[in-house]
């Protein structure tokens, strides 16, 4: 079964901005789905309106198989939603806030208790417990709505780009939390701006762009359809003009003053390359794949449309 | 969802709600006792000692209906404007909004946490009064039935505002413009039988009359209007805000784009 159905989705807000113009999306149940686009794309937008919190304008949305115009409230119980923005009461303590959120789901409070120590325990949030949410640093609020989403066992966990602001080791915390949760069976749906992020976590990926999904896929699927390959080289001089005409076939630019980045098409071969730097007489001291390659195809495609 | 699964929905509005009103106690109780209580200081005792009885009874216990009523009518409106604008103004309406709860326990659990409000300061406003005017209760169920529809009523009205505002300034509009003149015109201070003809027809426009008068009935068996029609007037106009309200918060007015 799909965990997520979305047929034609179209949003214009009252400002007469058009933020969805028609987007089709199936997630299947258990898939740990991607969702990347630039600032502005969408991807809050489409978030909202699957989890109740913006009106969509026309098309379809089912949620665990329930339509959210006939079934709203069977649908939002399978979800969590971690939101982009921070959305807590602040003088309300950590605690309270998880234990809250399941009430609004008609978990009892005591097993809330339960769940809520789960939770804040594997988030790392279980000494705050008692401060106030005011007092919560960013990645630490960012943590509390993770857990505050889960409280309730949700099958689907959205999340809307929840590594904004979270620092490196933290990130990758995350990271292992996602992808454990995924492993029990819970579907999982990001949205990032972090690429890297998107090619370690999901399997499937969409790509948002003005509104508009311009490419869908596996990660596999997607990271074939990109055509060249950046790769960097640390030269031993200083970079010339001349060393860039000599690589002026694979579209060679400068990075800094000795490092130079050429993009090779698949159908080329490396060797190639060493050819131009052979023919040029200039002395590679080390090699590399330049920028990841998701963001390059994130580039591309995004550059097309 | 299963009506146990609502109770614990309109259960946790609730009590979040009643938690943060006693959190906040010197803004929520305190203020309505020092007014009340320099109200009944000046206008029963030292202003009132010079009027001659009203409807029969003395000043002083003429005025304390009205003064109950009005703090509970202001406060359950402030609380149920203030409690879900903040809600609005922090994002945390969206906590309830992702989750299950349908729309009419939303409604219901935020008014009733004005009711409480609005309760709770009547009953201290009442316990104040009885420093000043030993006035016992003649028709409980007039009382009762007054105090808590009027309740109600403020306490939806409140919602609707806080569902409009889009900043603080609009959640005190309305208390300053509107409920405040209505309810000094609504009788609390003098029978409506003193007034020119045009000024006493004029006043029976204002709802506030009916309800003042009604729980006045019920206090000291005295009102400027007939009880029953008042009270089936406060029923009317109290279903049609509920209806009203949850139709808003259905919709998702003020609350999704
Ligand atoms: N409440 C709103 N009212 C009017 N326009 C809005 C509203 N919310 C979003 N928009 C507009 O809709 C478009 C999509 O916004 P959205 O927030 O969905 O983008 P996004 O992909 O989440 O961006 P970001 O990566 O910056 O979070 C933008 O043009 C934005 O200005
Ligand atoms: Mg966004």
């Amino acid at each position: 079964m799909n965990a997520i159905s979305i047929k034609n989705l179209k949003k214009t807000y009252a400002t007469g901005v058009h933020a969805l113009k028609g987007v089709s999306l199936e997630i299947p149940s258990g898939d740990f789905f991607g969702l990347l686009g630039p600032n502005g794309a969408g991807k809050t937008t489409l978030i909202g309106i699957i989890s109740g919190l913006v009106n969509k304008t026309s098309g379809n949305v089912s949620v665990a198989g329930f339509d959210i115009d006939k079934n709203p409230e069977n649908g939002r119980m399978t979800i969590g939603v971690v939101p982009q923005e921070f959305n807590l009461s602040i003088f309300e303590k950590v605690f309270d806030i998880v234990v809250d959120q399941a009430g609004y789901y008609g978990v009892p409070r005591k097993k809330a208790f339960v769940s809520a120590e789960k939770y804040l325990r594997a988030l790392g949030l279980w000494e705050k417990r008692d401060q106030k949410a005011i007092a919560l640093s960013g990645g630490m609020k960012r943590r509390l709505m993770i857990a505050r989403a889960l409280i309730h066992e949700p099958q689907i966990l959205i999340l809307d780009e929840p590594t904004a602001g979270v620092d490196v080791e933290l990130r990758r915390g995350m990271w292992d939390f996602l992808t454990k949760l995924n492993s029990e069976g819970v579907t999982i749906i990001l949205t990032t701006h972090y690429l890297e992020e998107a090619e370690r976590l999901a399997k499937q990926l969409a790509i948002i762009d003005h509104g508009e999904i311009i490419e869908k896929g596996s990660v596999k699927e997607l990271v074939k359809k990109l055509d060249i390959q950046p790769f960097a080289f640390d030269l031993e001089k200083r970079i010339t003009a001349e060393t860039l005409s000599h690589l002026r076939e694979f579209d060679a630019r400068a990075l800094d003053e000795d490092t130079i980045e050429v993009r090779l098409p698949k159908n080329r071969s490396v060797n190639d390359v060493f050819h131009a730097f052979d023919r040029g007489e200039i002395r590679v001291k080390n090699m590399r794949t330049s920028a990841n390659r998701l963001e390059e195809l994130f580039l591309n495609l995004t550059k097309k449309s | 969802m299963s009506a146990e699964k609502l109770w614990i929905c309109f259960y946790t509005i609730v009590r979040k709600e009643i938690i943060r009103i006693f959190r906040v106690w010197t803004q929520t109780f305190v203020p309505p006792v020092i007014t009340t209580t320099l109200y009944f200081l000046i206008f029963g005792n030292l202003i009132g000692s010079q009027i001659e009885a009203m409807n029969g009874v003395s000043y002083v216990e003429f005025i304390v209906p009205g003064l109950i009523l009005m703090s509970v009518l202001t406060n359950s409106f402030q609380s149920s404007a203030i409690a879900f604008f903040m809600a609005k103004f922090q994002k945390s309406i969206e906590e309830i909004l992702v989750s299950p709860t349908p729309p009419w326990i939303i409604v219901a659990g935020y008014v009733t946490g004005g009711v409480v409000r609005g309760v709770i300061t009547g009953v201290l406003v009442y316990l104040v009064s009885l420093v000043f005017a030993p006035v016992s209760l003649s028709h409980i169920g007039s009382v009762i039935s007054f105090f808590l529809l009027t309740s109600i009523f403020f306490a939806t009205l409140g919602l609707i505002n806080g569902v409009y505002a889009k900043n603080f300034d609009q959640i005190s509009i309305i208390p300053t413009f509107v409920l405040t003149p209505l309810t000094y015109l609504g009788g609390v201070f003098y029978s409506i039988s003193l007034l020119p003809p045009l000024w006493e027809g004029l006043s029976k426009l204002n709802p506030i009359l009916y309800m003042v008068n009604g729980f006045r009935y019920g206090l000291l068996g005295t009102s400027d209007v007939p009880i029953g029609g008042s009270a089936l007037f406060l029923f009317i106009i109290t279903a049609c805000a509920l209806w009203l309200v949850f139709r808003l918060v259905k919709k998702g007015t003020g609350l999704r784009a």
